[in-house]
């Protein structure tokens, strides 16, 4: 592998993203059309059939995704669908930048949706397809690190307690945010149990949004606008299914150290330079990890680094400045897209009350399936 | 010589107390019956029982399988074919079902010691297993309780020797079930008892003691099928027997358990039976059935396992009668789960070995054992190059759990844990357990479970519960 294959060579030149929520009156078109005019809007695009050569189209509960694009857009290009767990959005970003690095298009259009509330069930259902892996919810397979995790470092749910609290408030200093509503510590130990140790707040708002992204070949970039920003790493990981997996430890997920290896790689960076992260806080205790994983503090060091205020806005190292997956919303094929949104936000300074000053270097982090893929995407001023 | 080589038995730990079934708060120590859960039904219990009886013997020597049921969920399709795969018998097992009469348990008995002593089979393991449920609020409802048993039937060194049989059919309407319904039926309770169930029974158990030339004082131990306490004791009398002769039926403690109910009495009363004691056991149904067994020297040479008093022993109240109802599906709604085609055949199919056998494999190369049977190794990555290696009767460690509070369930949390057995990690579900009492690293052993109802049908797979001595 040529770790600085694709370092610089993409720009991202206009970013969107719609109103996450409870989308009831929205179909998928209409939530992709809101995304990519603001994108377009963003990089000054007036005509899209023109000057878009490939549209890459991230979604995970739709079976036509990349039709569903072309036709609410009236993109009539090359398109192609993307399906890669919750690290969806990321992976459909990858593609596209792979497109443009190779030299094969010169600017794309990513789109990242899902509609999950038009399925009749709050939150995700409980599958009954098999009859191992019960029971089937995201949050019983997420939680399987905390009894250990919990009992080695001295944990508990008073740390989850910070990250739940900290991406409620985010979340109201975003425009598009599905959750406006700070929490406390009190009404987070008063939630319902969905799955120990996660309660309600511990658990990412699964909504309906679409998120899409412009990118181009670096050389042009500025042809479409002053600030663009730099893609300098991207990469997508697969690990062992934990649940089966013979030397689990419970302590950590594996895809995400994986990944974040080869991306620092790519990306010419290190953990420390991270000025800015958007992490995957599907449950409070994966935004936990992941602060270990990428290698943000050392195993076990996460809740002191959380009780310093380390992560929060006014920390040294902000995380999920938009509210996360827990505030902002969760339309699974969205995500990772919506990330790379706030990111570029963050680098050009657009981020308004959110924003994190003097942000050069900022990470995006997927981790799904069960889980089974991480994606990470690192982005730098131009 | 032909006879009862093993038992094992199954009785569920969950118990409703009879203050509980009427509004009143329980008291320790006060009646109750045994009930079947909601991951519990005639099959899994008859797995659990099978189990216990194979303990020490090589299953690989079982030649048939007899299950008898009246409770088994389908009309069409073999319930001792689906045993045989849960205890991963040889294929080339003989199965078959006995089912239609409380009598089945004994049918069942019967016919597996005419097999043997004619020579074709060797060794034939009988299950008898019952659910049956009473409409709420009827004395049906309280008296019945839920059991399994097997007997391993085999042609030399049995514990106990099968001497005679004697057996009458009659043509009644007292108590029945119709195909599709859910509850047991019954006629005036009088007549059953003074027309169906006592002549009936008194003239099968005086038809084998002629038959046999013995009375009944012959017999140390005398075990009677009985719709309730009250019509047990009116046969007791009518046969004139005497109080120690009389196995304790157990109302009041685990209840009438169907076609098992007769032989989970001659489980337990092999348990303390001794060389030399004869055994008279009666079933009712449709007619009457008796069998005469005689207790061998072989009884002191079992190694001691799993039977009725070991269950009796592990219980657990039903905290609300409303959970029981939701337990057993009798809570109604206004609508109906919406019916869909379930899981696949084909994937069942295809996943027989470690959704019914809990089989998983062992790496030849490597040496780790995997679950569920993988193409490429986890560990060394050879490919195509394992053994079959049976999970279910190892015993395990919890690695990890949560608390699930979303799985459908009467009683949530649902207890969900990843379990090494013997290096293989296993997602399963754990039972028989409050949150509170979970720990980690907790050894566990593994029982045949219903998983859910998906498709309207029932689906098995195997659950993890706390490992016990015994």
């Amino acid at each position: 592998m040529r770790t600085d294959a694709i370092r610089d060579k993409v720009a991202i030149v206009g970013v969107g993203c719609c109103q996450f929520g409870e989308n009831w009156d929205q179909s998928p078109s209409d939530m992709i059309v809101d995304a990519a005019y603001e994108a377009y809007s963003d990089a000054g695009i007036e005509k899209p059939q023109q000057q878009i050569d490939a549209v890459f189209c991230g979604s995970l509960y739709s079976q036509k995704g990349p039709h569903e694009c072309s036709d609410a857009l009236k993109l009539w290009k090359p398109i192609t669908e993307v399906s890669n767990y919750c690290a969806t959005g990321t992976d459909a970003f990858r593609c596209g930048v792979m497109s443009v690095a190779c030299g094969l298009y010169d600017t794309v259009l990513i789109v990242g949706y899902d509609k999950p509330k038009d399925r009749g069930v709050s939150g995700p259902s409980v599958m009954m397809t098999q009859v191992r892996d019960l029971p089937q919810t995201p949050a019983g397979w997420f939680s399987i690190c905390a009894s250990r995790y919990f009992e080695k470092y001295g944990a508990s749910r008073d740390d989850l307690a910070l990250i739940a609290i900290k991406n409620h408030h985010n979340g109201t200093l975003a425009p598009n945010s599905f959750l406006k509503r700070e929490i406390t510590l009190e009404d987070y130990k008063k939630a319902r149990i969905i799955s120990w140790p996660f309660g309600l707040y511990d658990c990412a708002a699964q909504t309906d949004g679409a998120a899409a992204a412009i990118i181009t070949r670096t050389e042009i970039a500025k042809d479409f606008r002053q600030d663009p920003v730099l893609v300098k790493g991207i990469t997508v990981f697969g690990g062992p299914n934990p649940q089966k997996d013979p030397h689990m430890d419970f302590l950590a997920w594996k895809p995400t150290i994986e990944a974040s290896k080869v991306v620092y790689e790519m990306a010419g960076v290190g953990p420390g330079d991270i000025d800015v992260a958007q992490l995957h806080d599907c449950f409070s205790l994966t935004e936990m990890l992941s602060y270990e994983d990428l290698g943000f503090c050392q195993k076990g060091e996460a809740k002191d680094y959380m009780a310093d205020g380390y992560f929060e806005l006014s920390g040294k190292l902000p995380v999920n400045t938009d509210g996360g997956l827990k505030s902002f919303g969760h339309p699974t094929g969205a995500t990772g897209v919506r990330m790379i949104y706030e990111n570029t936000l963050q680098l050009q300074g657009r981020a308004d009350k959110r924003q994190v000053e003097g942000a050069e270097i900022a990470l995006s982090h997927n981790i799904g399936g069960h889980p089974t893929a991480c994606g990470i995407a690192i982005l730098g001023k131009a | 010589m032909t006879g009862i080589v093993s038992y094992g038995a199954y009785v569920p730990p969950t118990r409703l107390a009879f203050a509980t079934l009427g509004g009143r708060p329980a008291q320790d120590g006060g009646p109750e019956k045994a009930v079947a859960w909601n991951d519990e039904d005639a099959v899994t219990m008859a797995v659990t029982a099978a189990v216990n009886c194979l303990r020490g013997f090589d299953r690989e020597q079982v030649d048939a399988v007899m299950f008898a049921c009246t409770t088994y969920p389908f009309g069409e399709k073999q319930g001792a074919a689906l045993l045989a795969r849960a205890l991963d018998l040889p294929r080339a097992v003989r199965s078959a079902d006995f089912s239609g009469s409380l009598r089945a348990g004994t049918n069942a008995l019967r016919a597996a010691v005419d097999a043997v002593r004619a020579g074709s089979a060797r060794h034939v393991l009988v299950v008898a297993s019952d659910c049956r449920t009473g409409p709420p609020g009827s004395s049906l409802e309280m008296n019945f309780g839920d059991a399994a048993v097997a007997f391993l039937v085999g042609d030399s060194d049995p514990i106990a020797s099968v001497d005679e049989s004697f057996a009458v059919a009659d043509e009644i309407v007292d108590v029945w079930r119709k195909a599709g319904d859910v509850f047991v039926h019954s006629w005036e309770e009088r007549f059953v008892v003074q027309e169906g169930y006592t002549p009936n029974l008194v003239e099968g158990v005086k038809g084998l003691l002629e038959q046999a030339g013995a009375s009944a004082s012959d017999f140390a131990k005398i075990m009677l099928y009985a719709p309730n306490a009250r019509s047990h004791g009116a046969v007791v009398r009518e046969l004139g027997l005497e109080a120690d002769q009389v196995q304790d039926p157990l109302f009041g403690r685990l209840g009438n358990t169907g076609c098992s109910f007769a032989l989970v009495q001659l489980a337990a009363a092999l348990e303390n039976a001794k060389s030399g004691d004869r055994l008279l056991v009666a079933s009712y149904g449709d007619g009457a059935e008796a069998v005469a067994l005689k207790v061998t020297d072989h009884v002191e040479k079992l190694e001691s396992r799993r039977g009725v008093s070991w269950h009796l022993d592990r219980r657990r109240g039903v905290k609300s009668y409303d959970q029981y109802l939701k337990a057993r599906n009798l809570n109604t709604t206004e609508y109906e789960v919406p019916d869909d085609q379930g899981l696949s055949a084909t994937i069942h199919f295809r996943e027989r070995d470690a959704d019914i056998s809990f089989v998983g494999h062992k790496c030849n190369a490597c040496g780790a054992v995997q679950f569920p049977q993988q193409r490429v190794c986890e560990t060394c990555f050879s490919k195509d190059d394992f053994t079959r290696h049976r999970l279910s009767d190892k015993i395990g460690k919890v690695l990890t759990y949560t608390f699930d509070f979303f799985f459908p369930t009467p009683a949530p949390p649902t207890v969900v844990t990843i379990c090494e057995i013997g290096g293989a990690r296993v997602h399963i579900q754990l039972v028989n357990i409050e949150p509170a009492d979970v720990k980690l690293d907790m050894p566990v052993e593994f029982e045949f479970r219903r998983i859910h109802n998906s498709g309207s049908r029932p689906n098995y797979y195997w659950k993890a519960t706390p490992f016990l001595a015994g």
